[in-house]
Order: C-alpha cells, then sequence, then structure tokens
C-alpha cells in the first residue's frame, strides 16, 4: 500500500500574524513554522498504518518554495519514507490542489491522508478538490480510520454529532483527532531524515481564477468592562441594553 | 441570470446559515434559485421566498435523505446547468464545503469557502475570506464567468426580504458511483441547539473542576437558548463530547454572544471564538488571558457567580 500525506508549513498557533509590502504578503519574521496541526494527525495515523501493513510505504508531499524544506524533513524525521516537494508558492486551492492530484495520479497512491484544514488558508476544500480531480471518494474531517484489505471504515465528524461511513480505496481523507497521537521525531529519526530522499517538482501550470488582491487585520477590541462579581444584574442590562444580545 | 443556493435542513427544517446563503445571494442582485435534497417540509421550502428566493427546486428521491457529497454534487452541476446559473452560494458545513469543492472543480468556477462578506464588485468580484483561523482576512478576487461560494456563519443577515416562491420537483439521475461512500449510522445531538449555529454559546474550561459541575452551565445555556462548548482539555479529559470542544483544532464558532466560564484563554482556543460579536468571560484569575479578548468581564467564583447570573437572567424575562 502506497500512502501519501499531504502537509503544510504553517505559523506556529501561537503566532502574532502580520503582512508586508503592503498587505500583499505574509511577514515571516519572528514565527515559528511548524507542520499543520491537522496534518500532524494525518502523518501520525499513516505511520501507524505503515507499521500495521507490511510493504506499506509512507510519502509526505508539500507544495510550497524552498523554505518549506525543515517542515518536510520533520516529517521524514517522524517516519515517512520520502518526501516530495512541489516548487511553488501555494496561491490557492485549487492550484494547490491540481499539484497534488497530478503528483498523486502519477504515484498511484491507494489512500491520500490530508489534515481536516490548514491554519493558515482555512479553505477546508483541497482534500475534495483532489478527490474530485481523481475521481475518487473524499472524506473529511475524520476521527477513525481502520482498514481492512481494501475497505475503509471510518469515523466523520458533523455538526452536533458524528457518522460512521464505509468506503473502498483508494481514497482521500481529511483527518484531525483523536484519529492518532502527534509523533515526535526522536533522534535516530532525526538522522536518518537528512539522507531520506526529497524530490523537488516543477508546478504544472494552472490559472484557478482566484487571486488575492489585500490581506487585512481585524480592527482592534475595545477595552473590556468589568463588572463585579456580586453585580449580575449589571450584566444582564450591559446584555440587554448595551450589546442587545439577549 | 439566477443564482443557485444549496439550502440545508435538520430535522426537516431549514438550517439559518442556509437562510444567510439565500439572502447572500439576494444581495447580489440576480434572481434566486435555491434547491434542497431529501426530506424537507414543503412549507419550510415556501418560506425561502420570504429571504429572496424566487424559485425552490426540491429533489424529493428519499435516496438523498442522507447528505451523500459526490451524489448531491452530482445534482448541483446539473441544475447550475439547468437554471444557466453562474453563481453558487452555500453555507460551509460538513456537508456544504465539499460539495462546494467538488462542484468548483466539475464546473472550473472560481473557489471561494469560508467568506465572510459581501463581494465588492467596484473593480471585478472580490470576497472577503477568514483567514489564518480568524486572525487575518484575505480579499481575493474571483476572476472566472462561474464561481462558487461557500459562506461562513454570519456573512450575511438573514432577514426576511418579502416575497414568494415556488416549489418544483426536481429529479436528477446520478450514477451509482456517486454512492461509493457508504453512510451506515449517524449519531446526531437531537432537540439541542447545535454548537457551530447557535445565537449563544456558554462554555465551559478546566476551570469547572469536572464533568458532574455542568449541569449549572447548562441551566445558564437553557435561559439563554444557547449551546454549550468546552476548552480543549476538558473534551481530552472526557468531560464532555469532542464535537463541543472549541478553538484552533475544534469548533470555530461566530455567536453573537459566547460566555467563557473558567477559561483561561489561550491564543488557541480564542482562535475559535475571536469571531464572536460579544465575549463574556468569567474567571477567578483577574490576569486571565482572556480577559484582553473580552466585551464584559466578571473576576469571581464560577460556583458563585454562575447560579446567581441565571437567576438573574430568570428574573429579567
Ligand atoms: C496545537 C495546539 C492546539 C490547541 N487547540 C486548542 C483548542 O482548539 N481549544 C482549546 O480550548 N485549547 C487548545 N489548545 C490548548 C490551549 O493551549 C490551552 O491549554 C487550553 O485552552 C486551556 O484550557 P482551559 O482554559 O480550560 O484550562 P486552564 O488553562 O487550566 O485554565 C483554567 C482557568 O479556569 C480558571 N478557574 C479555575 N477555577 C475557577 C473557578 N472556580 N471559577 C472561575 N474560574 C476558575 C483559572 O483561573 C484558569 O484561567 C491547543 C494547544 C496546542 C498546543
Ligand atoms: N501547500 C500545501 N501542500 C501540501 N498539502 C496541502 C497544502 N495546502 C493544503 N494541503 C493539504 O490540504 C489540507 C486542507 O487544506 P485547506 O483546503 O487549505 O484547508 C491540509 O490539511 C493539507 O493536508
Amino acid at each position: 500500500m502506497k500512502i501519501l500525506v499531504c502537509i503544510t508549513h504553517v505559523p506556529d498557533t501561537t503566532s502574532k500574524i502580520n503582512f508586508i509590502e503592503g498587505n500583499t504578503k505574509f511577514d515571516p519574521s519572528g514565527v515559528q513554522f511548524i507542520i499543520g496541526p491537522y496534518d500532524d494527525y494525518a502523518l501520525a495515523r499513516a505511520i501507524e498504518l505503515k507499521e500495521a501493513t507490511a510493504g506499506a510505504t509512507v510519502t509526505v508531499l508539500n507544495v510550497g518554495p524552498a523554505d518549506t524544506e525543515p517542515t518536510i524533513r520533520k516529517a521524514l524525521a517522524i517516519g515517512a519514507d520520502d518526501a516530495i516537494r512541489i516548487n511553488a508558492e501555494p496561491t490557492d486551492s485549487f492550484f494547490v490542489a491540481t499539484q497534488i492530484a497530478q503528483e498523486a495520479k502519477a504515484g498511484n497512491y491507494t489512500l491520500i491522508l490530508m489534515g481536516r484544514e490548514s491554519i493558515d488558508f482555512n479553505g477546508g476544500v483541497v482534500h475534495s478538490l483532489v478527490g474530485e480531480m481523481l475521481g475518487i471518494p473524499s472524506v473529511s474531517p475524520v476521527m477513525k480510520l481502520e482498514l481492512s484489505g481494501n475497505v475503509a471504515k471510518l469515523t466523520r465528524e458533523i455538526e452536533g454529532g458524528k457518522e460512521e461511513v464505509e468506503v473502498s480505496l483508494p481514497l482521500v481523507a481529511g483527518c484531525q483527532e483523536p484519529i492518532a497521537e502527534w509523533k515526535i521525531p526522536n533522534m535516530r529519526g532525526i538522522m536518518s531524515a537528512r539522507t531520506k530522499p526529497l524530490k523537488v517538482v516543477e508546478p504544472k501550470t494552472v490559472d484557478s481564477g482566484v487571486k488575492l488582491q489585500k490581506f487585512e487585520l481585524p480592527p482592534p477590541k475595545g477595552a473590556v468592562k468589568m463588572i463585579a462579581a456580586d453585580n449580575v444584574a449589571e450584566l444582564v442590562n450591559l446584555l440587554k441594553n448595551e450589546a442587545k444580545v439577549i | 441570470m439566477p443564482t443557485l443556493v444549496f439550502v440545508e435542513s435538520a430535522e426537516g427544517k431549514i438550517k439559518k446559515t442556509s437562510l444567510e446563503a439565500v439572502a447572500y445571494a439576494h444581495a447580489l442582485g440576480t434572481p434566486v434559485t435555491a434547491i434542497a435534497l431529501g426530506a424537507v417540509d414543503t412549507a419550510e421550502l415556501e418560506s425561502l421566498g420570504k429571504y429572496g428566493a424566487q424559485k425552490v427546486l426540491h429533489v424529493a428521491d428519499s435516496k438523498f435523505n442522507q447528505g451523500v457529497i459526490q451524489a448531491y454534487a452530482s445534482v448541483l452541476t446539473q441544475a447550475l446547468a439547468d437554471e444557466k446559473a453562474d453563481i453558487l452560494v452555500l453555507a460551509d458545513s460538513s456537508l456544504g464545503t465539499p460539495i462546494a469543492a467538488r462542484v468548483a472543480a466539475r464546473t472550473g468556477s472560481s473557489l471561494a469557502s469560508n467568506v465572510v462578506a459581501l463581494p465588492d464588485t467596484s473593480t471585478g468580484f472580490v470576497v472577503k475570506r477568514s483567514i489564518y483561523t480568524g486572525k487575518a482576512f484575505a480579499n481575493v478576487a474571483l476572476n472566472n464567468a462561474k464561481k462558487v461560494i461557500s459562506l461562513k456563519k454570519n456573512a450575511a443577515e438573514a432577514k426576511e426580504v418579502g416575497g414568494a416562491a415556488s416549489v418544483t420537483p426536481y429529479t436528477v439521475s446520478v450514477p451509482d458511483a456517486d454512492f461509493a461512500v457508504k453512510i451506515l449510522s449517524s449519531e446526531k445531538a437531537t432537540g439541542e441547539v447545535l454548537l457551530p449555529e447557535a445565537n449563544i454559546v456558554v462554555s465551559g474550561g478546566r476551570g469547572m473542576k469536572g464533568p458532574e459541575h455542568w449541569g449549572m452551565l447548562e441551566d445558564l445555556a437553557k435561559v439563554l437558548h444557547a449551546a454549550t462548548g468546552c476548552s480543549k482539555p476538558v473534551s481530552d479529559l472526557g468531560w464532555r463530547p469532542h464535537h463541543e470542544h472549541v478553538g484552533q483544532t475544534g469548533v470555530k464558532v461566530a455567536p453573537q454572544l459566547y460566555v467563557a466560564v473558567g477559561i483561561s484563554g489561550a491564543i488557541q482556543h480564542l482562535a475559535g471564538v475571536n469571531s464572536s460579536k460579544y465575549i463574556v468571560v468569567i474567571n477567578k484569575d483577574a490576569e486571565a488571558p482572556f480577559f484582553k479578548a473580552a466585551d464584559y468581564g466578571i473576576v469571581g467564583d464560577a460556583f458563585e457567580v454562575i447560579p446567581k447570573l441565571t437567576e438573574a437572567l430568570k428574573a429579567a424575562k
């Protein structure tokens, strides 16, 4: 079984977000980059499946410029066998999905794991786009994924609950907790990651008809109004007559 | 040319987020055709007229009673062609977002999900999307004639504009392959206010000390007609179900009012609530970071403040 795990290279969840060049570019200064938290779940489940299945391999893929390579190496240190970087700025979901679909097809993967959502774009669509482009099913967000032979049983989160679904491979799945526990690379993993193959591929040209104009930050929040603990009636009054939300 | 809107229902009722999608499409200034699949009340479908739909297509075939994504995408693709509609609008959800992606890929449409506002059409068609988990926005131009726009909650106000819609039965034959994903069972909280759609959310953190104390938050939620949520450690500890966990790695909510009780306000939690209109924080520690993100704050012990607040709300009714 060949498993493909698509990972993003994103600012650590505690990062302050700023933009430069007239609000047209993300400001990376002082920002720590990590594997997307949901992608990390996908990777962890992929490694578990590889360990449980003789002959299974895990390839990680990122669409990004050269500065994402440390993040890709981290995924190799966690246990992926090899990696592909598609050398392009991930400008929009459709562009990214086209690149992933192309590589996925060429590599004949039977299971493609992604995160439910990237924490920079927040599109929540790349898995469905890739599924559509490959003409195969996609399921997201997946909380549990079990394989028996060619059949996958998954638990998918839905609003206010969950559903159990069954589908034959090939499949694209967008993962989230508690599908697996995040894995931390050990020393041996880190050492071996340095020499694992990382193939760089040039992107396919696509026009997705989506173009960034400008980034924008939300307006700053006004000061908090404090209310004494023994005066809850005042809070009720403010919610009713000032905020008008109750 | 009309705009097509996919509307979702739960327990036979149209979801509020779908009414927002109809209102959004109406605000685009084009005629609006809505489409619903599966078992929905006809009166509910007719009521879409009040929000701006002129026409409602209803696919009543029971094989669509369950939300099968690929089959729904096939129906919507056909409906776009039949209606000669260039734009599809829908609400982001576990069903809506994947359908949006598949329809966009099939029809060669410019796709934007997580959209928070009406487009700026002064130069082209520019939509505002929420990015970096609510910490920023991106204004993106959708340049193709065909567009698929998937909305975050509150992108448009579901207000009644008057009008009536005619409901037309609609049938599309879809390939069997569209049913490759078999839904074996589903579990859904019923009768409660669902967290992702709630107007008011009452959320508890580790400061609540244990699951046995959630009764007081449920009482508060009840008087407010609110949904209940929690912080990540609370669901990790099994005090509350996973689907109630709010934040970066959980549900992102956008209610009118978010009440946070005994939650410290870690940045990952804030990422899930920063689209709330008003935030009330109740925490015994005056230094809790959540106060910086709050509109109203009370420094106090939740176990004393919450029952009093519930009583005061009851009294104010
Ligand atoms: C990658 C990543 C993703 C994460 N994603 C999420 C996420 O999606 N959602 C999330 O919530 N967290 C998330 N976290 C965890 C987050 O960093 C915090 O650890 C978590 O939000 C803290 O939960 P808490 O506020 O309930 O608990 P604590 O930090 O323990 O805070 C408890 C609070 O309760 C107050 N308190 C105690 N007793 C009382 C009382 N009697 N009355 C009133 N107040 C009281 C305390 O003063 C304190 O402020 C994530 C972390 C990481 C690293
Ligand atoms: N630039 C990228 N490179 C590789 N995988 C990606 C990229 N962008 C998104 N993905 C994958 O698609 C998932 C959903 O992303 P999104 O649709 O942007 O929310 C992510 O969790 C990743 O697994």
